[in-house]
């Protein structure tokens, strides 16, 4: 679901097919998804849904698993916090219509504190937590745990204020038959798919979910995720072999640019991003709130303090506070859209655009080029003269008039860059598996890998402010560039792999390497630029992200000879749930990791997930902090109370469990609540462009996904350009079915122009059976879809699809929501 | 021949990637002949194999009337020459510049090729088509430089689910057939194999896994190779020459008998 893998991921679906034609049980598949895409034609079934509406499929996924007994209840009650219980003052949006307690409609926010864990132990040692500090002297009081390990518990699952039973009150009125109203999706379809689904889960057999961006660009594409993460948890499918949720992302080494990230949120390794809206003030105060007293995260402050040791090396000392200080602290939201909304208020003055194409990327695009003629500077390095590039002369503003190109102040500069096999580096991919690639051949001209950019910019600005006594230049001047270099002067190039053992990390005092992340103190004795990527080297210096060892065929094929998987080349996150609680395998058929009693260790076809020597039948230590707090049957470390969350009491800004809000422009009222829309969106009212349309607007009745082709690769930067390429999909096109082409008076191939609140483009119709109107609640619903590869550059062009999308976001990431919104059709040119 | 190289296509696990068309082009530096405009025929926007197109993927789309959920099929095949055991094109070719390798592939030899045009029409698949720049025909090669240099063909390496199988064909036979009985076992009784025995020209080393008929792919359910005129054309020719011998023979004896008397010296 929320995924088009064979023409997105094509690569990735050669194990699918696999999976599908292996001689032993062969595995089915099932295609969720609004079009019939070359994914559906390879799937067992192909279930048609509304766009938006797959929190009501996934709900009656629920409703079905409980109703049924479907769920692995031993796993359930062990491994997930089904049998916590929950606050007296807890709502549920089945109470309140839509919302959940806490809501406010003055801030549009949540005060989530009903949604924490019942604390009916008050005496336990650690429910009031005792002051304490990381320098010596502060005595500070970290925040209330608010979901403890320690929590009241129900284990018969009977106790109404349980999560089990809330959950599947919650859940009650997402059945077959709201999903056939809803989704559009015939009832005897779900049935029948649902019980293909849940009857191939247990102790014998597993079964995944394949998600991408069809499920997070959404206004509700969080909590889409988090309710599949629920049917996985409640099926047994998490921590297992065959089991999952898999996000298959977008870009070559997206992952990787989450891990270091180029997020404006958080540091390396998913430490939080400091910022000026938290009690953030001095490193004490920061690791007092984001270190957890239970769970992995209790050693964050090892790793704060190695990441800055990283950044600024023998400069930063404990006396200093390890120059916590010089690290940007963010004041709100900086991502991509309202940092575009911003720009275009003339609030931002240079721009780096790497291998970011915003002018044809970009949510409404014509918002976001024009924002970009509002810079001072703007600096784009690409392998090819993009939109975002030429913006100032080529784009549609330009060519109409509504810009002129003398008006526009942008300075741009466009450096030609190194494609990836012009270049060393990493890839990390979706299952978190680094693989090193090395330069094949050299970059063309003047064409520069991006390390060679930022070294020499880095050269640069630290000789401008050498001698600078500005308290603000710190930064620049004590930032470090640990590494060693190839080539002299303007070819000066550092050695990726010197880098790869700076992320990995050393102590300081000889720069040995380490052996891992266990190895990483919060004394200011050791460096690591990425916690989490901590263990890629061998303390010899052998980098296991090249090692290209295979497992044989028909071994568990954990393939731990085959680059390196972070966190400590694991290859299933808590791995330890695919042993029963006493440490045993489920199943003979679905053994992984398990307690090997005679030697007193975790063993298996993977790194344990777990402390390496903790029994099974370890209880939690009641003041212990860490891993201490847990269990050894507690798999699922990384969160305070060592449980898979079926039931959110923490972290999210809209809801503790996935509810069904129709997207921001939707034909319909909610069918499920009064609440029409999930109540957190971002709508960034005071942008005049992003205009939305009404609740079942009659001027923009048809719901329209946009989506990738497997021809075309993003904005095009990488495909548009190269012939062999673009003649296999070379224009725009905008799929509909035949009812709505008849209605249209529409014809195979005639140009149509496409409308929004936000703008008009033009392509041609590719009128296809493959899309079929619904039937909603009686009435007659068209869908249409349009790729968004094409551009105003390039070998083959055309309108850019992005002009279209509006820019109301998600609460938590703020993603945007174009996979559904509404538009209108007509027959025709933009200009006659 | 013993050790036939070619491909077992199974068409069931083709995701139209066209991944095998665009390595066919890189590999052989094949130029685009593309107008780069919207076909409008489904994902297919280059219809046909032809001098630059030696690899092509095919789409079909099957959905019924009815317009029920999950009714309905979206076909595709990734196509090439079949390197056939009777090969038309090597048939009628004048030249010899259309040889069999020491692979049982057929291979057009650019340097004797003298753009004579027989094999266009001798092919019974349509496959090879002349080249208006060079003035020779082309078609699939089978990657004889890779099969040299123990390399795959581009397309079977480039092939991400495995549609696309590259191999002795004996052993590919017998790996179609397997796949075939599992298609059979879940219920998917249409699977059947097109060019796995003589009926079609002999065998081809390059068949295919279909679930429709050979017409629904494009495929000709009986293709007919050049020579299957000959014996008919053959004797249509000794008749020819002796209705003229024979015309002849009679004309030649009435002219005679019409001038008995003619004085050859006047």
């Amino acid at each position: 679901m929320g995924s088009n893998m064979a023409e997105c991921h094509p690569v990735a679906f050669r194990f699918v097919m696999q999976a599908k034609t292996r001689k032993d049980r062969p595995a089915i598949l099932i295609h969720v998804d609004p079009r019939f895409t070359r994914t559906s034609a390879m799937a067992d079934y192909h279930v048609p849904i509304r766009a938006g509406s797959d929190i009501v499929f996934l709900g009656a996924l629920i409703n079905y698993i409980i109703q049924n007994e479907r769920y692995f209840k031993d796993y359930v009650v062990k491994y997930t916090n089904a049998a916590t219980l929950l606050r007296d003052d807890y709502q549920d949006a089945e109470d309140l219509d839509g919302l959940f307690s806490g809501w406010s409609d003055k801030d549009k926010t949540y005060n989530v504190d009903s949604w924490a864990y019942a604390s009916g132990s008050g005496d336990h040692p650690q429910a009031t937590p005792p002051p304490q500090g990381t320098q010596p002297g502060q005595r500070l009081t970290p925040p209330t745990n608010v979901a403890p390990p320690w929590a009241p518990k129900d284990e018969t699952l009977q106790d109404p204020k349980c999560v089990f039973q809330v959950m599947k009150r919650h859940y009650a009125r997402y059945t077959p038959e709201m999903v056939e109203q809803v989704c559009g999706c015939p009832k005897d379809l779900f049935l029948k798919v649902a019980d293909e689904f849940t009857k191939r889960s247990g102790r014998d057999m597993t079964g995944a979910f394949c998600y991408a961006v069809g499920w997070t660009q959404h206004t509700t594409g969080v909590q889409m995720i988090r309710a599949a993460g629920m049917v996985q948890a409640l099926l047994g499918n998490m921590g297992r072999p065959g089991g999952g949720v898999l996000a298959l992302r977008g870009h070559a080494t997206i992952q990787g640019s989450t891990d270091i990230p180029t997020l404006y949120h958080s540091l390396p390794g998913y430490l939080s991003q400091p910022s000026i809206t938290r009690p953030h003030d001095n490193l004490a105060s920061y690791l007092n709130v984001e270190t957890k007293q239970t769970g992995w995260w209790f050693n964050t402050p090892k790793y704060m303090v190695s990441l800055l040791k990283a950044y600024f090396g023998d400069a930063a000392t404990k006396d200093n506070d390890y120059l916590y200080d010089l690290i940007p602290k963010t004041s709100g939201d900086h991502s991509h859209i309202p940092m575009f909304i911003d720009m275009g208020k003339g609030n931002i003055r240079g721009f780096f655009a790497m291998g970011q194409n915003p002018a044809v990327g970009g949510q409404n695009a014509r918002m976001q080029r024009r924002a970009l003629a509002q810079l001072d500077f703007l600096v784009v390095r690409d392998i090819f003269e993009t939109e975002t590039a030429s913006f100032w002369k080529d784009s549609p503003e330009v060519l109409n008039g509504e810009l002129k190109p003398q008006d526009i102040k942008t300075e741009v500069f466009f450096l030609p860059a190194a494609g990836a096999p012009e270049k060393d580096g990493s890839f990390t991919n979706t299952q978190r598996l680094i693989q090193w690639h090395e330069k094949a051949a050299e970059p063309p001209g003047d064409a520069r890998s991006e390390l060679w950019f930022m070294h020499q910019l880095m050269k640069r600005l630290k000789a401008m402010y050498q001698g600078s006594t500005n308290p603000n230049d710190r930064a620049i001047q004590s930032i470090t560039m640990q590494y060693g270099v190839r080539g002299t002067g303007n070819d000066e190039e550092p050695l990726a792999a010197d880098i790869m053992k700076e992320v990995h990390g050393w102590t300081v005092a000889d720069k040995k390497l380490v052996a891992g992340f266990a190895d990483l103190k919060d004394d200011g004795s050791t460096a690591s630029g990425c916690w989490i990527y901590s263990g890629v080297y061998t303390q010899d210096g052998v980098n296991k992200a090249q090692n290209r060892k295979a497992d044989a065929p028909g071994t568990l094929g954990s393939h731990q000879g085959w680059g390196f998987a972070w966190p400590a080349n694991r290859r299933i996150l808590y791995n330890r749930a695919s042993a029963d609680p006493n440490g045993q395998p489920w199943s003979d058929r679905k053994k992984y990791v398990w307690w090997d009693d005679a030697q007193k260790k975790w063993t298996g076809a993977d790194v344990p997930d777990f402390a390496a020597t903790k029994a099974p039948s370890t209880p939690a230590k009641p003041d212990g902090t860490g891993l201490d707090a847990h269990s050894g049957s507690d798999p699922f470390i990384m969160q305070t109370d060592g449980r898979a969350w079926l039931y959110a009491p923490a972290q999210l800004r809209d809801g503790p469990f996935p509810t069904h809000y129709e997207p921001a422009e939707s034909p319909l009222q909610n069918p499920m609540y009064k609440q029409q829309t999930n109540p957190a969106t971002k709508y960034f009212t005071d942008e005049p462009s992003n205009k939305l349309a009404q609740v079942a607007d009659p001027n923009y009745p048809i719901v329209i996904s946009t989506y990738r082709l497997t021809e075309h690769h993003l904005s095009g930067t990488m495909s548009r350009w190269l012939p062999w390429l673009a003649e296999l999909q070379p224009e725009l096109f905008i799929e509909m079915s035949p009812e709505l082409a008849l209605e249209k008076g529409i014809n195979n191939l005639d140009w149509v122009v496409v409308e929004t609140p936000r703008g008009q483009i033009e392509a041609k119709a590719l009128v296809t059976r493959r899309m079929k109107p619904l039937r909603i609640n009686g009435q007659i619903l068209h869908e249409v879809g349009m790729p968004w590869h094409w551009g105003y550059k390039g070998v083959v062009r055309g309108s850019v699809t992005n002009d279209l999308t509006h820019m109301a976001c998600e609460p938590n990431v703020t993603i945007h929501e174009g996979k559904v919104f509404t538009c209108n059709v007509r027959k025709g040119r933009l200009k006659a | 021949m013993a050790n036939a190289k070619g491909f077992f296509t199974d068409t069931t696990v083709c995701i139209g990637c066209k991944a095998c068309q665009v390595a066919c082009h890189q590999w052989n530096q094949l130029p685009t002949n593309s107008a780069f405009a919207l076909t409008g025929a489904s994902y297919d926007n280059t219809l046909t194999l032809d001098a630059y197109n030696w690899r092509h993927v095919k789409f079909i789309e099957q959905f019924p009337d009815t317009r029920a959920a999950d009714a309905g099929r979206w076909l595709m095949m990734s196509d090439c020459c079949k390197h056939c055991v009777h090969a038309g094109c090597l048939e009628v070719c004048p030249t010899g510049a259309i040889i069999r390798t020491e692979y049982d592939t057929v291979y057009i030899q650019q340097d004797v090729c003298n753009g004579c045009r027989n094999c266009v029409a001798g092919c019974p698949f349509g496959v090879v088509a002349m080249d208006h720049v060079s003035g020779t025909a082309k078609k699939c090669t089978l990657c004889y430089d890779r099969l040299q240099n123990g390399l795959t063909p581009a397309c079977a390496q480039a092939c991400p689910t495995g549609s696309i199988l590259f191999g002795d064909v004996q052993d590919l036979l017998t790996r179609a057939r397997a796949r075939v009985d599992q298609l059979h076992s879940q219920g998917r009784t249409a699977a059947y194999l097109y060019g796995d025995s003589a009926d079609i020209v002999g065998g081809l080393n390059v068949f295919y896994l279909l679930e429709d008929k050979p017409e629904v792919y494009g495929l000709p359910s009986n293709p007919r190779l050049p020579s299957r005129n000959l014996w008919p054309s053959s004797g249509l020719s000794i008749l020819t020459a002796a209705i003229v011998a024979l015309g002849a023979f009679l004309n030649f004896r009435s002219r005679r008998l019409a001038r008995p008397n003619a004085n050859p010296n006047a």
